[in-house]
C-alpha cells in the first residue's frame, strides 16, 4: 500500500524538479537537483564541474555559481513556503563565505523561508559540503511577493 | 596559461582575454572585461543559458551577482601589486529592476582599498549606466604571493 503523505512528496519533488529546476534555464545549466524539501525549506545540489572552477591552481567552484545555487535555493524555500503559487523576485542577497570551499565536490544549499508577510519573504540559507554544521557560506536573502500576476512596472524587478 | 601568468599580462597589455581564458567559471559564463577611459568594465555576453525566468524572458539573479563578482576581482587585480586571487569575504547584491535577455555591464568602485581588505561597490546595468538592474556590496580579503 502507498503511503499518501510519501505519493505527495513524490509530486511536490516532480513539481520542483520540473517546473522549478527544469524549466529555470540557469538553474538548468548548472544541473541543480533536489536534495531535499519540506515546507518552508529547500535543499539543492550543486554538482562539481570543471567548468565552473573560478581558480585553475586550486579547483575550487567560482563564487559566482555559489551565488546562483543560494539565489536559486532561497527562491524555492520561499515558493515552498507560499499556499498560493505567486510571482517572486529577489529583492537582496547577502553572503558570507565562512571557509574555502574544497575541491572535487558537490556543494548542497539548505534554505529556509522563516517568515513570510503580505508581500516580502524573509530567507536564511547555509552551503556545505554534506555537514550542514560545516558550512562554506552562510546567507540571508529577501523576497518580494508579488500579489497579483499582472507586471507592476518597470521599475519592479524580476530575477527569478 | 597559468593564472597568475595571464594576470601579468593582463597588467602588461590591457587585454582581458588571457584572464577570462585561464578562469573556466568566466568562458561558461561569457564574462570578461574591458578597458573604457582608463576604468574597468566588466561584461557578461548574452547566452540562453543565463536565463532565470524564461516567460519575461529575465536573467538569474546569480548570474548578475557573478558578474559583479567577477568585475570587482578583476579590477583588483589590475591594480594590486600581487598575482595572487582575492578571497571574496562577503558579498550582498541588490535586485533593483529585472535583467533583459541581453549583455550586462559592470562597473567598480574602491570605497576603500586597504593593505588586507579592499572594500567594493559593483554597478550592473545595461544600456543606461544610470539606471543599474542591480547594485552590490563586497569586501575581499586581499592575499599575499
Amino acid at each position: 500500500m502507498s503511503d499518501p503523505f510519501l505519493s505527495q512528496k513524490d509530486d511536490i519533488r516532480r513539481r520542483l524538479e520540473g517546473r522549478y529546476v527544469g524549466a529555470v534555464p540557469h538553474n538548468q545549466a548548472l544541473n541543480l537537483r533536489v536534495v531535499d524539501y519540506s515546507p518552508e525549506h529547500l535543499s539543492l545540489a550543486l554538482p562539481y564541474r570543471e567548468d565552473l572552477v573560478g581558480n585553475p591552481e586550486t579547483g575550487v567552484l567560482h563564487g559566482g555559481c555559489i551565488t546562483s545555487l543560494i539565489d536559486a535555493t532561497c527562491g524555492g524555500a520561499v515558493i515552498m513556503s507560499l499556499v498560493a503559487p505567486r510571482r517572486i523576485a529577489t529583492l537582496d542577497l547577502r553572503i558570507d563565505y565562512v571557509r574555502p570551499a574544497l575541491p572535487h565536490q558537490e556543494v548542497i544549499c539548505d534554505a529556509h523561508c522563516y517568515k513570510v508577510t503580505r508581500h516580502v519573504a524573509f530567507v536564511r540559507a547555509t552551503a556545505h559540503h554534506g555537514d550542514a554544521a560545516s558550512p562554506i557560506a552562510t546567507s540571508s536573502g529577501t523576497f518580494v511577493v508579488f500579489r497579483d500576476d499582472k507586471r507592476q512596472n518597470d521599475d519592479e524587478g524580476e530575477s527569478q | 596559461m597559468r593564472l597568475r601568468d595571464a594576470v601579468t599580462a593582463v597588467r602588461e597589455t590591457g587585454d582581458f582575454t588571457s584572464l577570462q581564458e585561464a578562469i573556466p567559471y568566466a568562458r561558461f559564463m561569457g564574462i570578461t572585461a574591458e578597458l573604457v577611459d582608463g576604468d574597468i568594465i566588466g561584461r557578461m555576453q548574452y547566452s540562453d543559458h543565463l536565463v532565470g525566468n524564461a516567460s519575461v524572458p529575465a536573467l538569474h539573479g546569480g548570474t548578475l551577482g557573478a558578474l559583479m563578482e567577477s568585475t570587482a576581482i578583476f579590477k583588483l587585480l589590475w591594480h594590486g601589486e600581487t598575482t595572487a586571487v582575492p578571497k571574496t569575504i562577503n558579498i550582498t547584491v541588490e535586485y533593483l529592476r529585472s535583467a533583459r535577455a541581453e549583455d550586462v555591464f559592470a562597473r567598480a568602485v574602491f570605497t576603500r582599498h586597504g593593505r588586507r581588505v579592499a572594500n567594493v561597490r559593483v554597478f550592473a546595468f545595461q544600456d543606461d549606466p544610470e539606471r543599474p538592474v542591480a547594485v552590490a556590496t563586497a569586501h575581499f580579503l586581499l592575499v599575499q604571493d
